[in-house]
């Protein structure tokens, strides 16, 4: 159950792990997540699913290491198995043709873009991909990206790939230059704050994938709560997107922060 | 029945006819009622072992020899599971604790969970004739208990009648006493009964809410070992209407679905500063320890505050308080609305986390939590309230005494105001009715819109209690074996 297939590196930080899971490889939809342990005794972790191939019965996670959990789960190599592997979670992205959409990935937020990417271009949208970070290294997934996409916006802040700028800098120049009908942005909930408020400057609907702290994952603990529109919300189940518009980022950084002194 | 089931549950066996005899009802009214060992509590806010004991050999003999063995048992019917109560007593009374343990697990899947987490005093123990005769009722809930655990310790296996295997497959989503008590009534039935659980672990909320301390993992594993034995199987890590959707059961060759996934998405009050870190829902800060093993050795981080607030005056705010003793509290408080005679939380809980030193702040309501820049929890302005009228449920219903607001200082704040209902299942069955608060729709037979599905438990009642979630595991499991032996 739950074996690692193959694993590679995006960079250090960075694993891309192929998980032996038939019966979430065949429900999955883009926008999707899972919860996995990799330990008896351990943390359940979110991570949304970057891929998955029903046929082979295995689907795509990116992890990045930022934690003990996620340390570990990075140091797990193929022939290793998961403790525990639940899903698909969340609710899956609507996905509709509405003209061009673009999609605006940070670090490791491309990967879960990446099925979005794919199903957006399959739904008949000019599909712009803009994708940031730190440096060139840091840049994920981007021949799968470009395979998707009519056109791949490269931003890095040092500018050693694409330009160099911010993220906002290229969403805000496709929007200048064309009609745009939708965003969608994952990554940093800081990045996704921003695109947020350019968007609702040029009045561009935006959605937003939120990757808050979460215990059970299951509509049960209430850790991920989010203040949408004014109200409560539950990122495991009424989420993972919301209109980026009316999510209070604010208040979710703050929460994201509760167990940093740790 | 055979022979030997009738003879050790009847109550004009011969046996027992000679039990009755020994002794007067006025010498068996004499006798007072047993008190439950327990552990002290200076001690047991220091760990997280069991508080109450369990009576020994002597003490349940006695106890059980208190029961008139009435010919016409009012507990019987103060129990939503009916367990043949005067049945496994008076076995006590005669050392037969193996016939006892038979005796209710005719009845009930899951006796000593439910001999330490029911609410006896309003069920069982509050039709007892004793009560009439203003004495203290039969001490039920601690005899269920003993015959179920001398029985597992003893390690007596259990002859219970299991029905030729009919080859038809049931599934159940979800672990918890609802589920497992159907899950078992099906298995006696014939039925091979697959049950999926969402989270790592089985059990539902005897393993991630009630805490060790009231149920330990071991009890409820035992439980968990007798449905095994009965032919249950258990699938963790599986979400029904998510990793595996309703057609995809159908698909497996899945006759039948039994819906018990229990709570969900807990209640939160909606006022000010409800979001800040520290502020939290009993089920997430119940979670993170109970099954996480959060401060005990998990990976799992838990904030573990100096002055802790729990909000609410039901058992899962006295399982949260008391909890939060152990964690290291210094001041650990409820904050209830209404004064302690409208709590609705068990008796003795109430009382143990009185003797632990929880304080109880009654009729008081937050209004705002404070917080520092950082965004933690500093402090809560509390209301002060008065008793009004009492309001449609018969209590009386609290009202803000105006201008009596006070700040008092925390560091963590455990909401523990009720949830509703696990949207997951819901939301991902087509053509299954859905009440407006988010309950499936059943009918009296706990049979859904969709023939085939049935459901029970907290996904049904919004929020109840053990044994009234095993109660509706029990019924649907009749349903639904009524409902397939008419239609295959």
């Amino acid at each position: 159950m739950n074996e690692i297939l193959a694993k590679s590196h995006f960079s250090e930080k960075v694993v891309k792990l192929v998980v032996k899971s038939p019966a979430i490889a065949k429900a999955r939809k883009p926008g999707h997540f899972v919860i996995v342990r990799c330990v008896d005794n351990g943390e359940r972790i979110p991570l949304t699913i970057a891929d998955s191939d029903p046929v082979e019965g295995v689907i795509t996670l990116v992890v990045q290491d930022v934690g003990a959990s996620t340390h570990m789960i990075c140091g797990l190599e193929p022939g290793d198995c998961l403790t525990d592997v639940v899903g698909p979670l969340g609710r899956a992205t609507k996905i509709d043709k509405v003209g061009t959409v673009v999609c605006c990935g940070g670090g490791v937020g491309v990967a879960p873009l990446l099925p979005i990417i794919k199903a957006m271009k399959e739904a008949g949208n000019r599909v712009v991909s803009v994708l940031a970070a730190r440096n060139k290294d840091l840049i994920i997934l981007q021949d799968e990206v470009a395979r998707w996409s009519d056109e791949v916006v490269i931003m890095t802040d040092d500018g050693s790939a694409g330009k160099k700028g911010l993220v906002t800098n290229g969403v805000e120049d496709v929007i200048l230059r064309e009609q745009v009908d939708e965003v969608v942005t994952i990554g940093p909930a800081i990045m996704m704050k921003f695109v947020a408020l350019l968007t609702k400057k040029y009045n561009v609907p935006t959605i937003c994938s939120l990757n808050t702290i979460m215990v059970d994952g299951t509509g049960m603990c209430g850790a991920c709560r989010v203040t949408v529109d004014g109200r409560m919300r539950f990122v495991c189940v009424d989420g993972p997107e919301f209109d980026a518009h009316k999510v209070d980022f604010d208040e979710m950084l703050m929460r994201m922060r509760a167990y940093n002194q740790k | 029945m055979t022979m030997n089931e009738k003879d050790i549950a009847s109550r004009d066996a011969a046996w027992r006819v000679e039990l009755r005899n020994e002794m007067s009802a006025k010498e068996r009214s004499l006798i007072p009622r047993v008190k439950m060992p327990m552990l002290d509590a200076a001690y047991r806010v220091s760990c997280n072992d069991e508080v109450n004991q369990g009576l020994s050999e002597e003490q349940a003999v006695t106890e059980a020899t208190r029961c008139l063995d009435c010919p016409d048992p009012q507990c019987v019917t103060g129990c939503p599971v009916g367990i043949n109560i005067p049945g496994f007593i008076k076995n006590i009374q005669r050392k037969a604790f193996g016939d006892a343990a038979t005796v209710f697990m005719s009845t009930s899947s899951l006796p000593a969970v439910c001999g330490r987490v029911c609410p006896q005093e309003k069920q069982c123990e509050s039709r007892c004739i004793y009560n009439k005769m203003r004495k203290p009722a039969v001490a039920i809930g601690y005899l269920e208990r003993f015959a179920a655990d001398t029985r597992r310790m003893a390690g007596i296996k259990l002859e219970v009648e299991k029905a030729e295997p009919k080859g038809v497959k049931v599934a159940v989503a979800g672990s918890g006493p609802a589920g497992l008590s159907f899950a078992g009534d099906m298995a006696k039935r014939g039925y091979e009964v697959t049950v999926f659980e969402a989270l790592h672990e089985i059990g539902g909320v005897l393993k991630y809410g009630i805490p060790e301390f009231r149920l330990p993992n071991e009890v409820v594993d035992a439980e968990l070992d007798s449905l095994r034995e009965l032919g249950v199987e258990f699938c963790k890590d599986t979400v029904i209407g998510k990793t595996l959707s309703y057609d995809d059961l159908l698909n497996q060759g899945f006759r039948g679905l039994f819906v018990a996934s229990g709570a969900g998405l807990p209640k939160f009050m909606g006022i000010p500063g409800e979001n800040l870190i520290g502020v939290m829902s009993s089920n997430e800060y119940l979670t993170r320890i109970n099954l996480m093993g959060a401060g005990r050795g998990g990976m799992t981080p838990v904030a573990q505050g100096r002055r802790v607030a729990v909000v609410g005056g039901g058992n899962t705010a006295m399982d949260s308080v008391r909890t939060a003793r152990r964690m290291g509290a210094e001041r650990a408080m409820i904050i209830y609305r209404r004064s302690e005679a409208e709590m609705p939380a068990r008796a003795e809980e109430i009382e143990h986390a009185k003797q632990e030193g929880v304080e109880f702040l009654t009729l008081c309501n937050p209004i705002e939590y404070k917080g520092d820049e950082q965004g933690h929890v500093t402090s809560i302005l509390l209301q002060r309230m008065e008793l009004g009228e009492p309001g449609p449920d018969g209590r009386r219903s609290p009202v803000p005494v105006e201008g009596a607001v006070e700040q008092i200082d925390v560091d963590e704040v455990i909401v523990s105001v009720g949830v509703s209902p696990n949207p997951l299942i819901p939301n991902s069955i087509e053509g299954l009715d859905v009440t407006r608060r988010g309950t499936i729709e059943v009918n009296d037979n706990l049979q859904s819109s969709l023939p085939m599905v049935f459901a029970g438990g907290d996904i049904v009642r919004g929020g109840a209690t053990v044994i009234l979630a095993m109660g509706d595991g029990r019924r649907a499991a009749e349903s639904m074996d009524k409902y397939l032996s008419a239609t295959l």
